[in-house]
């Protein structure tokens, strides 16, 4: 017997037994649904947020002091201006180095107020970071060393105090002290969460003193090209360590971060995928047991066809096929309704999605395995049926 | 050359570790173009000896040769070959495809065979049309009488041109109307076409048709009559 004959019998026993075919293939319609759909939401949630931390700027080296734990708040660390001129020096180049200081403080225009991140920077900020204006001036070298009381407001919160009205030139209360505003940023949306729209920029020594803080959360350093960034970061690191010895420092990269990152979503999308595997693996297991149905159910079937001549392997493959067959559908609807569930999540919803080919080939593929492989079993009954037990079955 | 012959077939099963001795030494002639009928009352291994004898079985013991092929040697798929080959059933039930139309239906030994699709479907409807049943080629079996249904059997089991066509009860679903037209079709293809015939039945006046008839009792040949 020809595959396609055998092909076209096993079509035709799924079309004639529709409703129970298409209740077997929904286990693994849904299988491969959340495979496609987690996976397309766990890549969406990674290129997202690649694309907020490449949006930061290019070749950047954040220096802390202490050891660097992704999961802690950055700390309020050993870290001074005077390091920062330091590291300026051993890049080589000072401004390609800005510093931060950070304090969550509540800023008041008459009696409009807005919690905001207030950031104590400098001129070198924008040589380092992407961060585009939306109107006024970024901060100058005078503002820093004569600790002027000027600010730069991120979109957000210009929008919540001025509304439409142009805030530059206009007063701000930042914990209790008057400030001018030079400069609007650019809407840049969030980074990990970051609201950067909902900060405030100031000078580094302003904020020093209004806050009453005389060190720095941080340094940052602009690397000139990208085979610079680790050698740079090595040598800034160990050039901290000798300056303060016995304290350590640490540096990281956005290529580091990016991995640290990808890493670990890259892992949480897995045990997505796997879990949905799962489901998958549970929708096999029913296309096994309708199947062993199936063949109970045809023993007279088999049987005749046995005694008009069908081989032991002609029956086998009917029924591999069939199991293949309905496995194979339900991975196509499967994929079909994912494709169809990620764009629908991407539109409307917050959550990002991003449909990879990879995904959907892997779903049809573990799909058509499934088939082949909880397929066997009843097939082989079937095959191996005597025709004259068969023949005999009511 | 025979058609089919069997010297001393035994066929033992064993149920639960018991042995239960269905036929007990069988030796039996049937020529090409022969018309036979097997006697026996129920459980006399008339049964197993038409299982035997189309190749849905195998002898425990015994010589079985099947249009001169010597059984005993043959793989299980070499065996369903020959089935497919030399061997046309009718059945009791007659065992057609629910949801299949009579033209598919008939045509399915070819399927095995390997006929393309177009020459089987010539053929199935060139063997329905011989038994009388050009107008209900696509017919399902829920859809026709039990006479019509057994005629579709019939057909299906001359399409392959075997040498023997095994009957096992023919008539036993029918009424005594179809029952006969059944057995006019048969007679009349043993006649006209050759085929031999080997009707099982535990009816006499079934088996009158038949010019040979052939006792079972208990295993064992009691008496082989030809008229």
């Amino acid at each position: 017997m020809r595959r396609r004959e055998a092909f076209l019998i096993a079509l035709e026993a799924l079309r004639v037994n529709r409703m129970r075919s298409g209740l077997t293939m929904l286990g693994v319609i849904i299988g491969v649904l959340s495979v496609v759909i987690l996976v397309s939401v766990g890549t969406g949630a990674k290129d997202t947020i690649e694309r907020e931390i490449s949006g930061l700027g290019s070749n950047i080296i954040l220096v802390v002091a202490g050891r660097l734990n992704v999961a802690a708040a950055p700390t309020q660390g050993r870290l001074t201006l005077e390091d920062a001129a330091y590291v300026g020096r051993v890049v080589g180049d000072p401004s390609r180095v800005t510093v931060s200081l950070q304090s969550g403080e509540t800023v008041r225009v008459g009696q409009a107020e807005q919690f905001a991140t207030v950031v104590g920077t400098d001129h070198n900020l924008p040589n380092v970071f992407d961060r585009p204006l939306d109107k006024g001036r970024h901060l100058s070298e005078t503002d820093v060393d004569t600790r002027r009381r000027v600010a730069i407001l991120g979109a957000e919160v210009a929008d919540r105090l001025f509304g439409d009205v142009d805030p530059i030139g206009r007063q701000v209360s930042i914990a209790g002290a008057r400030f001018r505003v030079v400069g609007v940023y650019a809407t840049v949306g969030a980074t990990f969460g970051v609201a950067r729209d909902q900060e405030v920029h100031v000078p580094v020594t302003t904020a020093q003193r209004l806050f009453g803080l005389p060190r720095l959360n941080g340094i940052a350093v602009g690397a000139s090209g990208p085979d610079e960034v680790e050698p740079l970061q090595r040598r800034i690191v160990s050039a901290l360590e000798q300056r303060h010895p016995g304290e350590p420092f640490s540096a990281v990269t956005q290529t580091q971060l990016l991995g640290t990152i990808g890493t670990v979503i890259d892992m949480l999308t897995g045990v997505l995928a796997a879990i949905a595997g799962i489901a998958l693996l549970v929708g096999g297991v029913g296309v096994s047991n309708i199947m062993l149905v199936s063949v109970r159910e045809r023993t007279r079937e088999i049987g005749l066809r046995k005694a008009l001549g069908a081989r032991q392997r002609d029956v086998l493959t009917q029924f591999l096929i069939e199991a293949v067959l309905l496995t194979t559908i339900g991975g196509i609807i499967g994929i079909l309704l994912g494709v169809g569930g990620s764009l629908a999540i991407g539109a409307f919803t917050p959550v990002p999605t991003s449909i990879t080919w990879w995904s959907i080939a892997l779903a049809f593929c573990v799909s058509a395995a499934v088939g082949v492989f909880f397929g066997v079993a009843p097939a082989r009954r079937a095959g191996r049926l005597d025709p004259v037990v068969a023949l005999r079955a009511e | 050359m025979s058609a089919l012959e069997a010297v001393d077939l035994v066929r033992t099963y064993r149920l639960d570790g018991v042995s239960v001795d269905a036929l007990r030494g069988v030796t039996l002639t049937v020529e090409p173009g022969e018309f036979a009928a097997i006697l026996g009352p129920s459980g006399s291994g008339k049964s197993t000896l038409m299982h035997l004898l189309g190749c849905l079985d195998r002898p425990t013991s015994g010589v079985l040769r099947v249009g001169g092929v010597e059984v005993a040697g043959l793989s299980d798929a070499e065996l369903a070959e020959l089935r497919n080959r030399t061997i046309g059933f009718v059945f009791q039930s007659f065992h057609l495809l629910a949801r299949t139309s009579a033209l598919e239906n008939v045509a399915l030994p070819l399927v095995y065979r390997g006929v393309p699709r177009a020459e089987r479907l010539a053929r199935a409807r060139a063997a329905l049309e011989s038994v009388g049943l050009g107008h209900r080629l696509d017919h399902r079996p829920s859809q026709m009488s039990g006479g019509e249904q057994q005629r579709v059997a019939i057909a299906r089991a001359l399409v392959g041109e075997p040498e023997v066509l095994l009957a096992d009860e023919p008539t036993g679903n029918l009424d005594t109307r179809n029952g006969s037209e059944v057995m006019r079709i048969l007679t009349s293809l043993n006649e006209e076409r050759g085929v031999a015939v080997v009707l099982v039945t535990h009816e006499p006046e079934i088996a009158a048709h038949a010019r040979r008839q052939i006792h079972v009792r208990d295993g064992l040949i009691e008496a082989d009559t030809r008229s």
